[in-house]
């Protein structure tokens, strides 16, 4: 039997430690939704959404009840709304966001990923209306996610996609100006996205995907942060050999909770994604856990160390607890919504360039980072273009969630409250970019061998 | 369906029997216990199989959170697997 001292564990993780289930993802496929007409298009889409995820949040809460674990989230991934789009006839796509927003509302869900495109090697007719109506389907929508993958390892670097999502990024900060430009942190730009991941803003349900699928995603930055707490002084060896255990406990119960969730709404189990996801509440930080290892504030020399360590020791601890690991796998640095990050931030302590340096070896890139509401659209694109660079030369993932806050200048903050918390306004390159983003075209993809 | 029970509080009379009392009105078996006093803090510990013709579970685990705030306790039930999936290979 399980002893006194486990279950007490187990019971101050959750209690003390911030210990939770991110969120449980269902992936539904729109494909077969695809129809000339949009009205009749949307209306396909409301009813699969409706019918797919009747019960998922209610399955969601019953699972948190019975196992005593909080599950923050429940959310829905769909397949990208450009290839479902293509066939419609319709110039304007932000009907079916608003489906969407609607279909998201009636299941009870608090985000729905998928309006998204793929063009990493081009556009289509139907990407090119998606792209530019985000920023007016983001502002019309409460719920609704959206994401671009303009880079893959095997495709290289969409310039033009490049340059576009930077003008995307400004105007929907603009047309969300009241928010502080709230719907870029519902806007994520990829290079390799993957298919699976369960987290937002980037969630979509993938071509590779099947009809309907589950997938949940583990948290736990406090959890990690306490375990180490106890290793002050002892080598590396020690830190990684403790974040590995305490990484294999947690997949353990985001593996339970996910094949429980499979087997109650009759949807095939699809991966657990091993991501320490920070929220702004205190003790819930990954910048929390770098300092721990010994670091003044994160952001100094020694911070990109530390997080490789981490990142690494979090997936090998990981990966043995599930039977199918898979969406980011990671951890994240999102500087709003990490009390560690902010208070570097706020502190001039933490920089854009040590940020970028920092996603080199973690996933996922530059993440909720608020810059000055008059960066130019191509110094955007320019942070997206090295991102990328950064994802496809060391096939990884890597994403930008920049916010040009409308009206805000270094040394001001903005508050978006709840999960995606503040961020100090961070002050970027002063010098132009434009005549390189200008170019467009295509950056070649890059060779994989001869590796230095 | 076999979960855990547990009681963490100021100690004082009657704890066992108060929580043992909601157990067995609702057809709660009790397998195994194990409780502990630290500096006046109580822990108890229970294995507890639920019977098929007793009460659904998330009635149960309301019926025991109502009862720990009326008598100033945290009284928490969890299907054991949680704990068999965190602390067993």
């Amino acid at each position: 039997m399980i002893t006194s001292g486990e279950i007490l564990q187990t019971i101050e993780m959750i209690d003390q430690q911030h210990l939770d289930i991110r969120t449980i993802t269902m992936g539904i496929s729109l494909r077969d939704c695809a129809h000339p007409d949009i009205g009749v298009c949307c209306g396909k889409i409301y009813d699969k959404i409706t019918k797919c995820a009747e019960s998922l949040v209610v399955t969601g809460e019953q699972i948190e009840k019975e196992f005593g674990i909080p599950i923050v989230n429940k959310r829905i991934s769909v397949t990208p709304i450009a290839l479902i789009a293509d066939s419609c006839e319709a110039e304007d796509y932000v009907p079916i966001a608003s489906v969407l927003d609607k279909a998201a509302k009636e299941v009870g869900v608090n985000f729905l990923g998928g309006y998204s495109a793929l063009v990493h090697k081009g556009f289509t007719k139907g990407d090119i209306k998606l792209i530019r109506s985000i920023p007016e389907a983001l502002s019309l929508t409460e719920r609704v996610c959206s994401s671009v993958n303009v880079a893959t390892t095997r495709a290289g670097i969409n310039m033009d996609a490049v340059a576009e999502m930077g003008r995307v990024i400004k105007e929907t900060a603009m047309l969300t100006a009241t928010d502080g430009g709230l719907g870029c942190a519902k806007l994520v730009v990829f290079a390799n996205a993957v298919e699976d991941n369960p987290f937002m803003a980037g969630a979509f349900h993938g071509e590779g995907e099947p009809e309907c699928v589950i997938n949940v995603g583990v948290s736990g930055p406090g959890v990690v942060h306490h375990a180490i707490s106890a290793c002050r002084g002892l080598p590396f060896d020690d830190v990684a050999e403790t974040i590995k255990k305490t990484a294999f406990r947690i997949t353990r119960m985001g593996q339970l909770v996910a094949q429980e969730a499979s087997k109650r709404l009759g949807v095939p189990f699809g991966v657990v994604d091993l991501s320490l996801a920070p929220t702004p509440e205190i003790g819930d930080s990954v910048a929390d856990i770098l300092e721990e290892m010994g670091l003044e504030s994160v952001g100094t020399h020694g911070t990109t160390a530390a997080l490789a360590l981490l990142n690494d020791a979090v997936k090998k601890g990981g990966v043995m607890a599930s039977s199918h690991v898979g969406g980011l796998s990671g951890a994240f640095i999102p500087v709003s919504e990490d009390a560690g990050m902010i208070r570097a931030a706020e502190r001039g302590l933490l920089s854009l360039e040590k940020l970028e340096a920092m996603t080199c070896v973690c996933s996922v890139g530059l993440d909720m980072i608020a810059v000055p509401g008059d960066t130019s659209a191509e110094t955007l694109s320019a942070i997206i273009a090295d991102e990328a660079a950064i994802g496809v030369i060391n096939n990884k993932t890597t994403a930008v969630r920049i916010i040009p806050v409308p009206g805000k200048g270094v040394g001001e903050s903005v508050d978006f409250g709840g999960l995606l918390g503040k961020a100090p306004i961070m002050p970027v390159h002063p010098s132009s970019s434009a005549e390189f983003i200008l170019r467009g075209g295509r950056i070649p993809a890059p060779l994989n061998s001869l590796k230095n | 369906m076999r979960a855990i029970v547990t009681v963490i509080g100021k100690d004082r009379v009657g704890i066992i029997a108060d929580v043992c009392a909601i157990l067995a009105k609702n057809r709660v078996n009790v397998l195994d216990i194990s409780q502990t006093v630290m500096q006046e803090y109580f822990t108890m510990i229970m294995l507890v199989d639920m019977l098929k013709e007793g009460v659904a579970f998330d009635q149960l685990s309301t019926l025991l959170n109502d009862a720990g705030r009326e008598l100033g306790l945290s009284i928490r039930i969890q299907r054991e697997d949680i704990f068999n999936a965190m602390h067993r290979i």
